[in-house]
């Protein structure tokens, strides 16, 4: 199985030779949404890191292939790599607070990197911008171009985040724990706003997340990761039906709202929706008790 | 080596040794200068002035590193001046230390009325320029050693002040300083057992750099002609001197210059050296 | 009105701590022993002579009275005459204060341009032997106050390979009709680049010198802060997008990481500003600070106050401006 990302083999790991990933690979299918699962630590982060190129500078890959719409990423130079992840890929980042540059406008962060690297004009890049900002339901978006990040609450800033993300149509966003870092009740909106923009645009989407909950609802298949290692890669509801692996059913009947199979098998696409609603609602009500 | 943000983190022992090599090793010829100096610092020569350092064409034998115009031996004159500037270093430096960590300990942990006047005398004196301030004072004292350290004690005892009261209000701001008091130490026993152990790699730091600085005071003191008699060699005398004759006779600058140099380095990367293997946090 | 309240608190304190300053002052040099117009009157001057002259300069009041007079002078921009030079302390401290100043801002020009190109070095190549070696230069930089490395440079420069000028501020040949005591400012605005070349030859070394410790310190904060943005994810966000790193360490992480940097710059320029005293001396460059030292040395109590003061002013403005300019920087002050 080869998809629009595939990572092959990949070993990472720190200048000591301690390995961070060992031999993992995965593949996202054009325009599906696949999901990472691991416990924190588990090195799913650093998959995300290694495909964009931004892995710290004490981590280094010592062998695999990461292809990304038919190239080897590993295989290019600094500079084309660069070239080619700003043209194909995004990144929607975990923490909203602090991945704003806060010195800076919010107009210019979504687009001078449209006609810097891109070369669109200015207009152009103006009015995608503000098409996005539309698009992710930010109400008045010109006032919005105008503000500094500080002045804008965290939902609005992964509001804005994601638009930047679907602002050049990547084929590929990784979304490294998008929700986690915002308010259960924000984190609602912010997941239903990502599969919605997923289906509307037809993007591959790695979902990189710790909540087997969450990746229920909107991925197609997912890969567990656990200490470095893949231990399974599977479709969503064989997945849930008949999970391979012991960690994995271990994994399965630690998440509380899916111990009952039945809930797995509902289709992702129609009814995401209202499942993501379902599931915080639940989550509120285990929160009050 | 790294740690965990790829930052290198050299060894501390290589510059530890080595500050502290040159620094015994001054002590030492400061103790010993009648010992082993070549020449009486003071004897003039007007027929062996400004005679050039041993490997030179012209070089008068048993005068190392030279004369200066009026025929004095440089050597000689460097290790005496030696005892001058570590005297002064010394004494200076620990009193200043003293002065100013009290006060900025008191500044830190109290905060309150003795914050706002110890604050405002700071102020005060970060509005002063320290040479002009230094420069003053010495002509407010007459010249001589105690004037010197008084000038300096006054003078450089905001910089401790500032350093430790910051530090004093961070560490009295923790939990573990609540707890101790829960426990119930006095406040001035909390300040005393807890603040000032965790403040201790910072002002043993700052009274090395400090120690540095008074030397540099001192020599230039001495090279506005301000510091003690010009009976006594130090080396901001000489390079005062050295200055006005240095296309003639370069040596009479060079040589106090590099022992100046090598001295105030040492005492600065001492201080670094160990506040980096004394900081709990470091270690 | 946050912000007009914080200027004005900002004001009163900057008065009280001029007003400070003046008292410390006052007393200082008034317990001088020796007699400042005994040594202005040549020998043989009988004791009538003295007293009349005494009188003249109000030194037969107490303390308390000749400070309320100066302070009543001073209000109306009198800061009396000076003793040894025998002209008002206002023109006098005036005409220097350019060459001072001139010779700060150049200082202040190469330590920025000197202590940035360091840090940014250091943080392009960071973890390589390109940084250890900005570390330990900086290190040793910040260890050794700009009087040892005057001496230092008049050495390398003024000796061993002699191309600056080791002392004064312009070669007298040269030293034709100013306007005003830039010099400079003046010659570069009039396009006199031949006067410009033999300033900036005068100036070159007691400029370095002032100049290394604060660049030092620059590359030192200002690495460090950089080091610090380069982790936040904003950082990691724009590599993502394409970015070069050039583009990534000069665009994205130097706006945020030079605010912390600028505080800090903003007390150690009046270090340096302090430090020209000594260095104008070192050089004997016509400034306010070689000016200071022959005040002190002649007891020339009046003069010495007035470029204290001076001083104290300069610094206290220094100060307001850095924290003006933090304000203006800082978006988050900006729009609060």
């Amino acid at each position: 199985m080869s998809g629009y990302l595939s990572v092959r083999n990949l070993t990472v790991a720190l200048q000591t030779g301690e390995p961070i990933l060992r031999s993992v690979s995965l593949n996202v299918a054009a325009g599906q949404v696949h999901g990472l699962v691991g416990e924190s630590g588990a090195g799913k982060s650093m998959i995300g890191k290694a495909v964009l190129g931004t892995l710290p500078r004490a981590l280094h890959v010592i062998s695999g292939e990461i292809w990304l719409d038919g190239v080897d990423l590993l295989k290019l130079s600094p500079a084309a790599r660069r070239k080619q992840i700003g043209a194909t890929a995004a990144l929607i980042p975990q923490d909203p607070l602090t991945a704003l540059n806060p010195s800076k406008r919010i107009g210019p962060q979504i687009t001078r990197r449209l006609v810097d690297i891109l070369g669109w004009s200015k207009q152009n890049a103006q009015a995608r911008a503000l098409e996005l900002l539309d698009e992710v339901h930010i109400p008045n978006p010109e006032r919005v171009m105008r503000s500094y990040p500080h002045e804008l609450s965290g939902g609005m800033r992964q509001r804005i985040l994601i638009a930047s993300a679907f602002a050049a149509e990547p084929k590929l966003i990784i979304a490294d724990e998008p929700t986690t870092a915002l308010d259960v009740t924000v984190q609602k909106q912010i997941l239903r706003l990502i599969a919605e923009m997923q289906s509307h645009h037809g993007t591959a989407l790695l979902f990189v997340t710790h909540d087997l909950g969450v990746v229920s609802k909107v991925c197609d298949s997912l890969s567990v990761l656990y200490a470095g290692k893949v231990l399974e890669e599977a479709r969503m509801h064989r997945f849930f039906m008949h999970p391979v692996h012991p960690y994995s059913a271990a994994l399965l009947a630690a998440t509380p709202t899916y111990t009952n199979p039945i809930d797995s098998l509902l289709p992702v696409s129609e009814t995401v929706i209202e499942a993501v609603e379902q599931e915080v609602l639940e989550h509120d009500i285990r929160a009050s008790r | 080596m790294r740690d965990a943000r790829g930052n290198i983190r050299r060894p501390i022992g290589a510059r530890l040794w080595l500050s502290g090599g040159w620094l015994t090793l001054l002590a030492l010829a400061a103790i010993c200068a009648p010992l082993i100096a070549p020449k009486d610092p003071l004897m003039q020569d007007l027929f062996l002035g400004r005679m050039p350092p041993f490997w030179m064409e012209g070089a008068e034998p048993g005068y190392l590193l030279g004369t200066d115009s009026l025929g004095r031996d440089v050597l000689s004159r460097i290790l005496y001046g030696a005892r001058l500037a570590l005297v002064v270093a010394l004494v200076a430096g620990t009193l200043t230390c003293v002065a100013g960590a009290t006060l900025g300990l008191v500044s830190g942990f109290y905060r309150g009325w003795p914050d706002r006047i110890i604050s405002r005398f700071v102020d005060i004196w970060m509005a002063f320029p320290p040479v002009l301030f230094a420069i003053l004072l010495i002509a407010v004292l007459g010249p001589g050693l105690l004037s010197i350290i008084i000038a300096i004690v006054i003078i450089d005892w905001t910089r401790f002040a500032r350093v430790i009261r910051a530090e004093a209000m961070s560490q009295g701001a923790m939990d573990y300083v609540a707890s101790a008091q829960v426990a119930g130490r006095t406040r001035f026993g909390t300040m005393l057992a807890e603040i000032l152990p965790n403040v201790l790699p910072t002002i043993v730091a700052l009274l090395t750099l400090e120690m540095g600085i008074a030397v540099i005071v001192e020599a230039i003191l001495s090279f506005v002609n301000l510091s003690i008699s010009t009976d006594s060699p130090t080396w901001g005398g000489m390079i005062s001197e050295g200055r006005t004759s240095v296309h003639q006779a370069w040596w009479v600058l060079v040589f106090p210059l590099i022992t100046l140099f090598l001295t105030v380095l040492s005492f600065s990367q001492l201080g670094e050296g160990l506040k980096d293997r004394f900081d709990p946090v470091l270690r | 009105m946050t912000l007009l309240r914080k200027f004005l608190l900002r004001l009163i304190t900057t008065a009280v701590t001029l007003f400070g300053v003046a008292v410390i002052v006052f007393i200082v040099i008034r317990v001088v022993p020796g007699n400042p117009i005994a040594m202005m009157l040549p020998p043989g001057a009988t004791d009538a002579d003295i007293a009349r002259l005494q009188a003249q300069y109000g030194f037969d009041k107490s303390i308390f009275e000749q400070f309320l007079i100066w302070l009543g002078g001073v209000m109306q921009g009198d800061f009396g005459q000076s003793i040894s030079l025998r002209q008002p302390v206002s023109s006098l401290v005036l005409g220097r204060l350019p060459a001072t100043l001139e010779l700060s801002v150049v200082a202040l020009m190469i330590a920025v341009v000197m202590g940035g190109a360091l840090a940014l070095l250091g943080t392009l190549y960071r973890g390589t032997r390109t940084e250890g070696a900005v570390d330990i230069s900086a290190g040793m930089a910040l260890s050794i106050p700009d009087f040892l490395w005057g001496l230092v440079l008049i050495l390398l420069f003024g000796v061993l390979w002699p191309v600056f000028h080791i002392s004064g501020r312009i070669s007298p040949a040269l030293n034709t009709d100013f306007a005003t005591n830039f010099y400079l400012f003046e010659a570069i605005l009039r396009l006199k680049f031949d006067v410009v070349a033999d300033l900036i030859a005068h100036m070159f070394m007691p400029a370095l010198a002032l100049a290394i410790p604060l660049a030092a310190i620059i590359a030192q904060l200002l690495k460090q802060s950089l080091k610090e943005t380069m982790h936040l994810d904003y950082v990691t966000l724009a590599r993502t997008k394409g970015y070069n790193e050039n583009h990534i360490i000069t665009r994205e992480a130097l706006p945020n990481a030079i605010l912390p940097t600028l505080t800090l710059v903003g007390v150690q320029f009046t270090f340096l500003i302090g430090g020209t005293v000594i260095i104008e001396r070192l050089f004997s460059y016509e400034g306010l600070g070689n000016m200071a030292i022959d005040a002190v040395i002649n007891r020339d109590l009046p003069l010495i106050q007035g470029i204290v003061i001076l001083f104290a002013l300069l610094f206290t403005l220094v100060n307001l401006v850095v924290d003006m300019l933090y304000a203006v920087l800082n978006p988050r002050l900006r729009h609060a």
